[in-house]
This record gives C-alpha cells, structure tokens and sequence, in this order.
C-alpha cells in the first residue's frame, strides 16, 4: 500500500517496512536534481523530521519522514547517480527504508487518488 | 567639408554569408580565448630573478621542509598583466553598462568617492595606530554615523558590521542580548514574511532562533492579519524587508510594529532596499528596532565585481545600549573617541545613564575604512535634495520599466499600484517549454548582464529588475527594447533562444552537469600524457 503527504514524499509500506521518496510531481518541480543526502542507518525518526535533503539546480530541499521509525538503509545509489530520482522518482530513485514505530500514523496520510486530487488543485 | 584623400572606403561584402573558418588561436577578433593559468606558466618561469644561493648548513625547516615542487604556475610580469587584463573584459560591469539585477542596487559609483577614499589620511591608516594620529578618519565615521541615524530617525548605529548579512547578525544579537537582558530569554520564534530577503531566516536560524513564515497576501504584502494572530509570548522578533522583495513598500509596517511591540517583540528591518526611500521615509517612525543600510547598495560604495560590502546597523533607543563594540562617538571635549573595551565604563556613564551592555564584537577593528569615506562622500555631495530625488528616479524608473513592458511579460503585481525601485515579471506567458531562464540567457547575446531571476521565490520564474537611478531614460530605452525583444522571441518560441547565449565567451553550458560532476581544482594533464607514452 502506498502513502502520500502533502509535502510530496511518497511512503510504500510492506509489513513494518516502509519506503519512502518524493513524487514524481515533487521532482518535476525541482528540476534536474544533483544531489541527494539520506538519512544514516539506525537513525530514529519523528513523523515530519527533515530525514533528507534533495538539492537541484534550482533550490536545495528538505525531504520529511511521512512516518517515526528508524532507518534500515538509504539508497546509496543516490551518492552516484542523483538523476534516479528525476528518472524514477516512485521506483528506483527511493531515499530510504525505515521500520515503522507507529502504523496508526499512515492513517493520516494520502492515498493515491486523494494525493492527484491535491496535485490538480496546485 | 574635409575630404578624406587616403583612398581609405569601410567596405563589407553585401549579402555575404560565409562563416569564417575558425581561426588558429580561436581568437575572435579582441575577444581573446584566455587559457588557465596554470595552461600559460610553468615551474621553470618566473617573474623575478634571483642569483642562485649556495646552501649552507642543514635546513631548519626539518619534517616540514617541502620535498616536491609546489606546483604553482611561474609566469612572467607582462604575462601575468595580460592574464588578469584579459580575463577582466570577459567580465560584466557597472562602468560597462546598465546592470538590472533586482534586490542589487547596482549604481554607479561617483569618481569623486574614489578620489577621496585614496587621500592618503584615510587609505593609508591602519586600525592599531595611535588614536591621536587618526581624528580625521574617526570624525569620518563619526560624521557618518550622525548622517545614518539623521535619514533613518534612529537612535544610534554600530558602524563595524561588513556587509548586509552581518549587520543582520548584528542586529538580531541587539535583540538576542536585549531579551536576555528582560529575563525573557525563551522568546525563540522569530517570523520572517515570504516577501523578505532570503538572507534573514539564514541569520535568525544562525542566531540560534526558531524560523516561522507568515504568508504574503495576493497583492504581495505581509498579511498583517496571519502576522497579528501568530504574535504572542514565544516570539522574539519579526524580520521584515521594506521595500520588500516583490519591488513594493509594506505599508502595514507602524501597525505591524505596534502589534510585535505590544506583544513584547521587536522589529528588524532589512534595509537593502533603503535606497527606494532614502530621504522620504525614516524607519525609526515607522517603530523598526534595528535596521543594517547596505553602504555599497543606498550608499554608491563599489558592489559589482564584488567590491567590500559595508552593513552598519541603526538601532532603536532600546537596542542601542547592546550595540557591539567599539564605538566612535564625539565626548563632551569635543574629541572624536574610539571607545573600546577599556572606555565603555566611562563612555556608558557619559552617554547610557549606566545602562551600556555591549553584547561584544562584530569584527576586530572598526569596519570598512575605505566605504564609509565613499558612503559619506555621496552623502554629502548630494545633500538631502540629491538623497530625496536618488529615491524619486529610483522609483520613476522602475515604474517606467514596469509600465513599458506590462503589455508583454506577465507582471503579477502591477495592478496592485506603482512598485517602488524594482519591476518584478513572472514567466506566466511564455511559449511552452521556454522559461525565465531563457530570457535571461537571451539578454545576454544582447550585451545586457541578466536581471535576477527566479526571487522572489513568491512569483513563479521571476525576474526582478532594479534599474536605479543611474540610468538615463535612453539607456532605459534601450534594456527595455532588448528585454521585450528577448521576451518577444519566448512567446514565439524562438528555437535558437533555447541555446542562447550564442555570442558571449562561452554558449549555454550544462548546469547540472556542472553541478553534479564538479571539476574543481586544475588537474595537470602531465603525468596521463607520461603515460600514455
């Protein structure tokens, strides 16, 4: 199941494992993007702490957590090649998994079809 | 009528389109392809000769003594001129043409400032001489120190910070040490409207304080109301640029100030765009705390090129007393003093009532020497009509900027009234798939630096420009004619706007890839071409 905030960061949850990254609309917006830094591993997390940053030609960004949890992994993919994240914002260029410390948190957020509806609207 | 006998006839093929072949130095005519540096010298050139010394004794340098080349180019003298001469008119400046960059105020700078900054008595000090051999270059700040807290209505002025940014720090550190001072040190947040420089939620966050926004309301102004409702016993100040960003002036600020006073706070107040009001509009009646005057924008101190900038901060009588040393400041003898650590006791009792509690020190000594003989030089040389009407033509030609283009570029508040000293466009009406960036790029190939672009982050692909009042309107004319030509080929989806610059030194280049794969140290290609054979 998949999540969306009003911040643009996606979340896929699988279990107690979820995944995050921004949206394809978020990374639209930035533009050509050149670098990404993702949280550590192990790192503890509140809902709506800066976990990363995104920066682009245009503007460096914040990226929240959707959710608390702790970091499994960031995509070390990223280090290399930042442009995963305009080619495959929802896919491949993901930022980092976490485990889930509260799922109740995901009821606040976005699916799929409210998250376009909140897109069409900016 | 002279007639020329030489037989000499400027003569140019009609209709001759050949491309010329490039050339064998890449030369385009005196616009000259200057190599790196490091690409001209080598280790066995240099500009001085010295006679060779026999060593005599071990080195002292021991462990720390160099055991390879150091791998500086060695060039000689006329080589080296003619690097830094060249490299110098690759380069765009206020002495070459109308620089229209927004939020900048890039103004001519009179010769006379230049001629009295190089008076030996004010170039050739330095800050550890003898206070005595100095009373001309402290009644210099001295006297300018009068003059900012005269056209501001303020109370008193820290005249060391050295540039905008820092005088916000200087100001924002004002208010720090006065709320500590109140007891009242849990005052975090400090709110900072969308249409404010960017530098201020930088300094407050630096400061040590909590940033929150406040919304600008549709016509581009702080929304007094969502400013009033978030006031209350947490907030420690509120940071306001007036004229703010969207080139217009906040005219909530004395209810603004009021309400943030009411609720224990203070009010700073960016004053990079001071020159918009200069001589109109005096701060401290507006109930503003602490305001920096950037020198080289209002003042005509050197700012393209990267002059020195000059931030001197003018305070409120209730920041005054925080003020960071050291001060100048005229005592009861007639004497201009410099008042350092050592004097404050004595200077507090003459001047505080007691009250002086410096938060420290901004800089080492007393700040920017050269500005503020530049920065007094304008001021007295225009006298207050000169200072009024230098933010009447400010104003004047941002306006005819606006208006003589309104028809072509979108221009999100212009139906909101006259801007004040900058003309903001959006990017809403251009071609599919061309941009702000585009435009600016454009303006280029039609010998203009670029206005800002893309700030304020409030208008879409914005573009801010701030003439000055330096501009005749012919110069005016001419911007104009080029932007709306620019503009023009947008909205037509001109193709080869998309590659521009096509005549400047170098073509568009690839920013992301600049970006993402940054060369940024010269790499001698010696020890690979070694290799390779």
């Amino acid at each position: 199941m998949r999540y969306f905030t009003e911040d643009h960061e996606w979340i896929e949850v699988d279990g107690q494992i979820g995944t995050v990254g921004i949206t394809d609309y978020a990374q639209g917006q930035l533009g050509d993007i050149v670098f990404v830094d993702v949280p550590a591993d192990g790192r503890s997390l509140g809902k709506g702490d800066e976990a990363a940053v995104v920066e682009s030609v245009k503007a460096a960004s914040d990226v929240y957590s959707p959710v608390s949890g702790t970091v499994l992994e960031g995509n070390t993919a990223l280090a290399d090649q930042p442009d995963l994240v305009n080619s495959d914002a929802e896919g491949e260029g993901w930022f980092f998994r976490l485990t889930l410390s509260d799922e109740a948190e995901l009821e606040s957020l976005m699916d799929e079809a409210a998250y376009e509806a909140f897109v069409a609207k900016l | 009528m002279s007639i020329n006998q030489s037989g000499w006839r400027p003569e140019m093929t009609a209709g001759d389109s050949r491309a010329p072949a490039p050339g064998f130095t890449g030369n385009k005519a005196l616009m000259l392809e200057e190599p790196l540096i490091f690409e001209i010298g080598d280790g066995e050139t240099t500009g001085v000769d010295l006679p060779a010394v026999a060593r005599t004794g071990a080195s002292r340098f021991g462990g720390l003594a160099r055991t390879a080349p150091i791998g500086l180019a060695g060039l000689s003298e006329p080589e080296t001129v003619r690097h830094y001469t060249r490299l110098s008119r690759q380069n765009y400046a206020i002495d070459l043409g109308l620089f229209p960059l927004g939020s900048c105020t890039m103004k001519h700078n009179p010769r006379l400032n230049e001629k009295m900054a190089r008076l030996p008595g004010f170039a050739d000090v330095h800050p550890l001489q003898p206070v005595d051999t100095v009373q001309g270059a402290l009644g210099v700040i001295n006297e300018l120190a009068f003059w900012l807290i005269e056209l501001t209505g303020m109370h008193g002025v820290a005249m060391s910070p050295k540039a905008g940014a820092h005088g916000e720090l200087c100001g924002i550190l004002c208010i720090k040490a006065a709320l500590e001072k109140r007891g009242e040190g849990h005052r975090k947040v400090i709110l900072v409207p969308e249409s404010a420089h960017g530098t201020n939620p930088a300094t407050a966050a630096f400061a040590g304080f909590t940033v929150e926004d406040i919304p600008a309301t549709p016509d581009g102004r702080v929304d007094l109301a969502a400013l009033e409702a978030r006031l209350g016993p947490d907030i420690a100040a509120v940071m306001i640029t007036n004229p703010n960003t969207c080139g217009l002036f906040e005219r909530d600020l004395k209810a603004i100030s009021d309400a943030v006073h009411a609720a224990g706070g203070y009010v700073y107040c960016d004053g990079a765009n001071f020159n918009a009001i200069v001589g109109r509009v005096r701060p401290g009646d507006l109930g503003v705390d602490a305001m920096h005057i950037n020198l080289h924008k209002t003042f005509s101190t050197p700012h393209g090129g990267g002059g020195p900038g000059s931030g001197p901060v003018v305070l409120s009588e209730a920041l005054s007393p925080f003020a960071p040393l050291p001060y100048t400041a005229r005592t009861r003898d007639g004497h201009v003093h410099l008042i350092e650590e050592e004097r404050a006791e004595e200077f507090s009792a003459e001047h505080f009532d007691g009250r002086l509690d410096s938060f420290g020190r901004m800089t080492a000594f007393h700040g920017q020497m050269g500005m503020f003989t530049r920065a007094l030089t304008y001021i007295l040389s225009h006298g207050a009509d000169g200072l009024r009407q230098v933010a009447e033509d400010a104003v004047l030609n941002a306006n005819y900027v606006l208006r003589s283009l309104e028809d072509v570029l979108d221009a999100p508040f212009a139906g909101a009234g006259p801007c004040m000293h900058e003309a903001l466009f959006s990017d809403a009406n251009l071609a599919q798939g061309f941009s702000t960036l585009d435009i600016a790029k454009g303006l280029i190939d039609e010998g203009f630096h670029p206005m800002t672009v893309y700030f304020p982050l409030v208008v879409h692909g914005a573009m801010l420009v701030e003439p000055t009042e330096t501009e005749s309107k012919a110069a005016l004319d001419q911007f104009i004619g080029a932007l709306r030509s620019v503009a023009e080929r947008a909205k037509a989806g001109d193709a080869a706007l998309k590659s521009a610059p096509h005549f400047a030194p170098r073509a568009r280049l690839d920013e992301t890839l600049a970006a993402r794969k940054p060369v940024l140290v010269w790499k001698d290609p010696a020890p690979q071409r070694e290799a390779a054979e």
